[in-house]
């Protein structure tokens, strides 16, 4: 089955919170140098709630599709949730099979909110 | 065109393969895999020194690859041949020998810009540990060294400035692993020779042994490294070509079994090359069946693999043009007589990891990435591009469910 289904395409073609924000609480960047996915993702928090997020960048179609895919369930969410998400849960949220391969494209972005809501 | 599928057996295991990924490794023809296969039921035994009958046949079955391999390349001697784990131990062996002893502060290296990690990291860490300048040769818009200029066909040098009296090392590819580009390396370092007679030259021949004829006499190198599993061999064997007089004064690489004469508790007795440089237990089986993809390749002939190949890259080369035209970037020399099998490509906005994700569901094995060579990448301006590389089993049909795939690639993905 293909990993290029219709959510991760839908993601990809229409990224959710691709945006720079204009007040932040919190900046990080991202990348794995190996194949060139670049994040940057910033938050807004408010008496511990993230009241808004955004991340750029440029990548392949699953490192974006997670962006905006994690940015979009995070956004609302307390930082105490947040902490609470696993690597697991991001690739449920992406509904596809990865091969390891992938698997580092997909937590990319969750490693950076993982910075900004654990530093 | 070649017809040779039947002769590999993945393709009896998985018929609808699409095997683009050669500059990777190669596929194994059955006659390389029947000689492993040989070694392990028939005559397992350790080589040299061994009294027995099975050790005798499998040392001289061992032996007998390092002459095919030194008649292969045109070697002098039998001991110019050095049986490594691949070209990259080849290349290290040379930086943390004859590198390392001769290289001091203020000398200078030359590589180029097109380096495969393995013909740049050792020599830029050897620049690091020895104080010496390291030197990059740059490309040129076409994708060859900046140092070559080709009118009508007709090839001149300019190395001023990039070899000098203080060089002490030259480290070039034959053929480069991302741009298909083929140096001419037998001028190349004839004129680097002419400037500085003491200067070390190293050539990275992974990509250039498996497709074409190279003679280490007409190129007039020092050293040159290549790898088994990138010519239908096993994985996990190279060879290492060095020039007998400097092999024979160089210290050894690994201490250990077989690289010695005699052993006392005061003092140590070297062997003589090349098993000076092969301590402890090679790749017994992989040496051995190296041989048998010699064979295998000699038996069509150089002259006859060139062309296969040039056909193929040329019809890749008509057919992404003609379906994708700009949406596509191609890297590599326009004249398709200064390339190996190589094709390298990316599309615009595109990530080359989706296009080989979407091909691998097609199953057509492709590359994408920066192929060890990061530097060349920075140049490029991307991180990573799409590679797709030819050899003697693919045809014109790979071709064809190469483009459909990419049109499904670009359909799913723009």
């Amino acid at each position: 089955m293909s990993i290029y289904g219709e959510i991760i395409l839908d993601h990809y073609h229409y990224p959710r919170n691709y945006k720079k924000l204009e007040k932040s609480t919190g900046k990080v960047h991202v990348d794995n140098p190996l194949c060139g996915d670049s994040i940057d993702l910033a938050i807004y928090d408010k008496d511990g709630t993230i009241r808004d997020i955004g991340f750029i960048g440029q990548g392949c179609a699953i490192s974006l599709a997670s962006a905006s895919l994690l940015t979009e369930y995070a956004k609302g969410k307390s930082e105490a949730e947040i902490k609470k998400i696993d690597s697991n849960f991001v690739l449920g949220l992406l509904h596809i099979e990865l091969s390891p391969n992938r698997i580092k494209c997909a937590l990319l972005p969750w490693e950076g909110l993982m910075k900004l809501v654990k530093s | 065109m070649l017809d040779l599928k039947k002769d590999f057996p993945i393709f009896h295991t998985h018929p609808d393969l699409i095997y683009l990924d050669s500059a990777a490794t190669s596929l194994k023809p059955q006659s390389v895999i029947d000689k492993l296969h040989e070694y392990y039921t028939d005559f397992t035994a350790n080589i040299h020194r061994g009294i027995y009958k099975n050790a005798e046949k499998a040392t001289e079955e061992y032996e007998e690859t390092r002459k095919v391999v030194a008649k292969f390349i045109n070697a002098n001697r039998l001991e110019e041949i050095v049986f490594t784990r691949g070209t990259t131990e080849g290349i290290n062996l040379v930086a943390s020998t004859i590198g390392l002893d001769s290289i001091e502060r203020g000398d200078e290296i030359v590589v180029s810009r097109m380096e495969h990690h393995s013909n740049f990291v050792p020599w830029q860490q050897l620049a690091f540990q020895t104080g010496a300048d390291y030197k990059i040769i740059d490309l040129n818009d076409k994708y060859e060294l900046a140092v070559t200029n080709y009118e009508n066909g007709k090839l001149s040098l300019d190395l001023s400035g990039v070899i000098t009296k203080k060089t002490r090392i030259m480290a070039l590819t034959l053929v480069s692993n991302t741009l298909g580009t083929i140096n001419p390396l037998k001028e190349i370092i004839a004129e680097a020779k002419k400037i500085n007679p003491n200067i070390i030259t190293v050539v990275d021949a992974a990509q250039a042994v498996p497709h074409m004829k190279v003679d280490v006499q007409q190129l007039g190198c020092d050293f040159l490294a290549f790898s088994g599993h990138k010519m239908l061999g096993p994985t996990g064997v190279g060879v290492l070509f060095g020039r007998f007089e400097l092999l024979d004064k160089m210290s050894p690489y690994q201490y250990g079994g077989d690289m010695i004469r005699q052993v006392k508790i005061e003092a140590t007795t070297f062997n003589d090359v090349p098993h000076k440089f092969e301590a402890g237990t090679p790749h017994i089986a992989g040496v051995i069946a190296l041989k048998e993809s010699i064979r295998y390749l000699q038996n069509i002939g150089f002259e006859a693999i060139r062309r296969h190949e040039q056909d193929l890259i040329k019809y890749a080369l008509q057919a992404l043009s003609h379906e994708f035209s700009d949406e596509v970037m191609r890297y590599g020399p326009q004249d398709t007589g200064h390339m190996g099998g190589i094709v390298t490509f990316s599309f615009k906005g595109l990530h080359p990891h989706d296009i080989v994700q979407i091909l691998d569901e097609e199953n057509i094995a492709v590359r994408a990435g920066h192929h060890c060579t990061m530097p060349l990448h920075d140049l490029l301006g991307v991180p990573a591009t799409t590679r797709a590389s030819f050899y003697i089993y693919n045809n014109e049909n790979d071709v064809d469910k190469l483009i459909v795939g990419l049109k499904k690639a670009v359909k799913i993905l723009k």
